[in-house]
């Protein structure tokens, strides 16, 4: 596989988008949300995450392979959080039961 | 098998350097793999114990700086940039440019750096380090010193892994300087970008998680 050679442009635009996405999630920090804040700023998180992997870590560019790799870097985070928080966020309930 | 088969970079168990440069792509993304769950851990012990303290941990977010953890995210998400243009460049060939990115990109982690330690001063200076000696309002005094364990821990692992990286940059800089990169083997200087982008992701996730908690209420 010859190496994919982005244009400068794109990682400046990139650059650009993670620079507004920080401003955007420092000033929904300060608005109350409720729950939804916590929401709002992961939600921005997960994306700029996405944009650095695909974009900068060319992970877009790259073999069927890697995407796996990185898709199950993804699944097996999932569950670790998944299936401890099923736990723990359920613990009081027995007192209703 | 190819014109790079009499490459000296390539290694005799590969046919040629497009090969290799998969494999140690995906070598460096099955190590990111382990250091996603290694951080994992962690931010799985930060949401068991946010869950279950969540007025401590915003008070204890509120003692550190949004302004200097601004600065900071705006310094890695450069150094970044940075990173990837000093890839771009080595994939062309440029070795001039190639060297002056990797050097801006070592400041900038060297700033975060600074700016970090400035941080960690103040909660020494203001007794926020757990332990003993932890001064905090008494109604959530326990359970902030979970938050500032988590803080130090999660902040100074990254900052770790910013200092190996600022010396893998060192030896990429070196690998430049005297030719070993070329545009045919950029490949170390790609997967040493990749481990720099998956730092800037981790402090893309800290830094909502540790300084932005309930910012509204105060």
């Amino acid at each position: 596989m010859a190496s994919h050679i982005l244009p400068k442009r794109v990682y400046y635009t990139i650059f650009a988008i993670l620079l507004f996405c920080t401003y955007l999630t420092v000033q929904i920090a300060f608005i109350d949300l409720g729950a939804w804040n916590t929401v709002a700023a992961l939600t921005i998180a997960v994306f700029k995450a996405a944009l650095v992997v695909l974009f900068f870590m060319h992970v877009k560019y790259s073999t069927k392979l890697t995407w796996a790799v990185v898709l199950g870097s993804i699944f097996w985070l999932g569950i670790l959080l998944a299936l401890t928080m099923t736990d723990y966020l359920t613990r009081g309930w027995r007192t209703y039961g | 098998m190819s014109d790079t088969a009499e490459h000296p970079a390539l290694a005799h168990h590969f046919d040629s350097l497009a090969q290799q440069r998969e494999a140690t792509t995906l070598g460096m993304w099955v190590f990111l793999v382990t250091e996603v769950l290694f951080f994992g851990g962690l931010f799985a012990t930060y949401a068991i114990y946010r869950s279950w303290y969540p007025e401590a941990f915003a008070a204890a977010s509120h003692e550190l700086d949004v302004t200097l953890g601004t600065i900071n995210t705006v310094v890695l998400i450069t150094s970044s940039l940075t990173m990837a243009l000093a890839v771009h460049a080595a994939q062309l060939g440029q070795r001039k440019l190639l060297m002056t990115f990797l050097i801006i990109t070592m400041i900038l982690g060297a700033a975060f750096l600074g700016i970090k330690s400035v941080e960690y001063y103040h909660k020494f200076a203001e007794h926020h380090v757990p332990g003993p000696g932890f001064v905090f309002e008494k109604e959530h005094i326990r359970h902030a010193q979970l938050f500032f364990s988590l803080y130090f821990v999660m902040t100074g692992l990254h900052a770790l892994h910013m200092i190996i990286g600022i010396g893998i940059m060192l030896v990429m800089l070196y690998w430049a300087w005297n030719g070993t990169i070329t545009k045919e083997y950029a490949s170390p200087i790609e997967i040493s970008g990749l481990y720099w982008h998956f730092v800037d992701i981790v402090w893309i996730f800290l830094f909502p998680l540790l300084y932005l908690i309930g910012r509204h209420a105060h």
